[in-house]
């Protein structure tokens, strides 16, 4: 299954855990406290973070801390601004026929 | 006299829906018309460089719209919308689908929700579209439709020359 920043932004759970990251960074441990599912589920999530690369693991000693990949995130928002554009064509569109509608009834 | 016109654009992730509330230099009662009568929707609706073409269109709760955007090679991209409730001149709901000339609903492919709700603001009007997906990969699948042959691409650099010319 091919997995994107779209699939991972899918889950509930995987949402949560960007959110929380983007607070500070954040050990497996730290991260399944927040959450009432086990530690293997959170894994799970953890893991298909990382294969989208909304994540980044750093090794501090023995300890993993997770932390966002920002510039990833921006991704999303950039995929959502052709959407804006598109849309930004079709009303400016609409303003030229609601003016040359309005010149036709004066 | 020319104050810019008032441009919303709302993502809700959690409900995987879009938002554009856009103000309008005209009354309420004429834009209702360009979205609900196809001779002004075959006008403006497609974003250029397509161009839309109506074979049916019936707005009632229950009607429908089947019209098709062209491409300038000539392109045909059907698309179907079943109009659910209609509230004359305040708002209606849709929800749209891709399909063929015959009027044949692709069903592999996302169908969204609209609701689109005209307000008075001043003299000008706002119009409100909120489209809801199933999900955001719905979403994507849609807007990758657009993707596969460059005409996203296209209208993004159109978009940049618009801003150019109008700087």
């Amino acid at each position: 299954m091919r997995r994107d920043i779209f699939h991972a932004i899918a889950d509930p759970t995987r949402r949560t855990i960007l959110t929380l990251l983007t607070l500070q960074a954040m050990t497996p441990n730290a991260l399944a406290e927040h959450f009432a599912i086990s530690r293997q589920a959170i894994s799970k999530h953890v893991q298909i973070l990382l294969e989208c690369e909304l994540i980044k693991p750093e090794y501090q000693g023995r300890e993993i801390y997770y932390s966002l990949e920002a510039n990833k995130m921006k991704e999303i928002d950039q995929w959502l601004n052709q959407f804006r554009s598109l849309w930004k064509t079709k009303f400016k569109q609409l303003d030229t026929l609601l003016h040359t509608l309005q010149k036709q009834t004066t | 006299m020319n104050s810019p016109l008032q441009f919303d654009f709302l993502v809700d992730k959690k409900k995987n829906t879009l938002t554009f509330i856009r103000e309008f230099r005209a009354g309420k009662q004429l834009i209702w018309d360009c979205y609900t009568q196809h001779e002004l929707l075959d006008q403006w609706f497609a974003p250029a460089p397509l161009s839309t073409k109506t074979k049916s269109m019936e707005f009632c709760e229950g009607g429908h719209w089947h019209y098709a955007m062209i491409d300038p090679n000539g392109t045909e991209y059907w698309g179907w919308t079943d109009y659910e409730t209609i509230q004359s001149p305040d708002f209606y709901t849709a929800l749209d689908a891709f399909s063929n000339e015959a009027g044949d609903i692709n069903a592999n492919l996302p169908r969204a929700k609209w609701l689109v709700r005209f307000t008075e603001k001043g003299a000008n009007a706002l119009v409100e579209t909120v489209i809801t997906y199933h999900s955001l990969q719905d979403l994507e699948t849609v807007l990758q439709m657009g993707m596969k042959d460059g005409l996203t691409a296209t209208l993004s650099r159109l978009d940049d020359l618009l801003i150019h010319l109008t700087k």
